[in-house]
């Protein structure tokens, strides 16, 4: 243990997802020893990312006003939604370039022994994206684990009510139990355009 | 790695937790060794080997080296992908996390739990095929695990003087149902075709389980979350999340 303000950063370094015990600790080392001018920079950037960034109001995915980039391009094809569980996933399926319609961020998957219900995700705020009747295409692109897997299961069922919307899941080539942030361009490329209809 | 201690298990994942980039520490229930917490290297990323095979509801021959605070797994071999099943049906998958967690919170980390595991396994087994209502094989699971834990709730003869059964009144801090003389206020009196029903999951009887109406079955499944609620501390939050609406009969 270290005196007052030093243990308090490496306390609230090791908060920060993946970074442990020991990195905290060397992170915290690091910020002691940059310079001042290093370390203003790098809490502006944290105290701005707060204060201007929120979630887009439509898809849930990250924004700088009240709806983002995405939503915003009238050049997006308003008939398919990709579901994705975290913005970062957005980010993925974007390098894919394979894509050019909108998503929805769920904001996680179900996760019963993490206490997190449909209630719990923007499910409901799908549900009224698709009521307008513009979707043709629901593309469930959720985490290939168990967790994205049963996502995929209740978000098909939850879709079966709006008869004229095809629901696909992404395919073939994505690796059980991974992240789909880690799935490289290609593959995450040929499994858009493998997708396969959910019955 | 050369001259660490290895062993090998079979195991069910309980649950996997993030670790770092792209690792993961994954909680098992092993055969012999009880509940194991082991580092899956790498499993995040594509090219992962064992990624598929370490996720929940999987059993899976585990073969892991001594590490000084985690084990980790050198290879995992698939026995039964019960989890993929379960993750293809909301419900199966709702039912599912409820007997992974109560598996968890029932055992100890390296305290041997073969009878634990091996109801898990035929639970999830049963799970994967659909042999009966997930909701009721649920249940079944539950009283069962209960049971091996000590906590065997009485369903005919009085759990306080041991008087024959059958008797209406069930109180659960008293550890099931009573006869009328040891009955103490804020007993629930279900319907006798309830406790016949609990009766029949303790014991395996699925032809009388199986044609319980679904009415009955909902008020087990009361009873029998009430009555885990009350031997574990903090309650099994995945039963919140297993939808009773549907069970049948
Ligand atoms: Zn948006
Ligand atoms: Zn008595």
């Amino acid at each position: 243990m270290y005196e007052g303000v030093v243990q308090d950063l490496i306390d609230e370094l090791g908060r920060l997802p993946g970074v442990g015990p020991k990195s905290a600790q060397r992170l915290a080392f690091h910020l002691l020893q940059a310079d001042a001018a290093d370390v203003e920079r790098l809490t502006a950037a944290i105290t701005e990312v707060k204060a201007k960034v929120r979630f887009c109001e439509i898809c849930g995915n990250v924004a700088e006003g009240q709806t983002c980039r995405i939503c915003n391009d009238p050049r997006r094809d308003g008939s398919a939604i990709c579901v994705v569980e975290e913005p970062k996933d957005v980010v993925a399926v974007e390098r894919t370039r394979e894509f050019r319609g909108r998503y929805h961020v769920l904001g996680g998957a179900i996760s019963p022994l993490d206490g997190i219900g449909p209630d719990s995700l923007r499910f409901t705020e799908l549900m009224s994206r698709l009521a307008s009747g513009e979707v043709r295409e629901v593309i469930i692109a959720t985490d290939p684990n168990l967790e994205g897997e049963a996502t995929a299961a209740y978000l098909a069922r939850l879709l079966r009510s709006f008869e004229d919307v095809k629901v696909t899941r992404l395919a073939s080539g994505l690796p059980v139990g991974g992240d789909l942030e880690y799935a490289d361009e290609v593959t995450l490329g040929r499994a858009f355009e493998g997708r396969k209809t959910l019955t | 790695m050369v001259g660490m201690p290895l062993y090998r298990d079979e195991a069910i994942v309980l649950r996997t937790h993030k670790l770092g980039e792209a690792d993961r520490i994954v909680t098992v229930l092993s055969r012999n060794r009880g509940k194991l917490r082991v580092v899956g290297k790498g499993v995040r990323r594509t090219k992962s080997r064992f990624g598929a095979r370490l996720e929940p509801a999987m059993r899976v021959d585990l073969q892991c080296y001594e590490g000084r605070s985690l084990d980790t797994v050198t290879q995992a071999e698939t026995i039964d992908p019960w989890g993929d099943a379960i993750a293809r049906d909301y419900d199966l998958y709702t039912a599912g996390s409820a007997m992974l967690e109560t598996a968890d919170r029932l055992t100890e980390e390296h305290e041997p739990a073969t009878q634990h595991y091996l109801l898990l396994a035929g639970a999830l087994r049963s799970l994967a095929q659909r042999d009966h209502d997930p909701g009721v094989l649920l249940d079944a699971y539950l009283t069962r695990a209960l049971a091996i834990a000590g906590w065997a709730p009485s369903f005919h003869d009085c759990a306080m003087c041991g008087a024959e059964g059958p008797h209406r009144a069930f109180h659960i801090p008293s550890g099931g149902v009573v006869c009328s003389s040891c009955r103490l206020p804020g007993a629930a009196a279900p319907h006798p075709d309830v406790l016949r029903h609990l009766a029949a999951l303790l014991t395996g009887d699925w032809a009388i389980a199986d044609a319980t109406q679904p009415r009955h079955c909902r008020e087990a499944a009361g009873l029998v979350a009430a009555y885990l609620q009350w031997h574990l501390e903090r309650g099994v939050r995945s039963l919140r999340l297993v939808d009773r609406t549907g069970t049948a009969g």
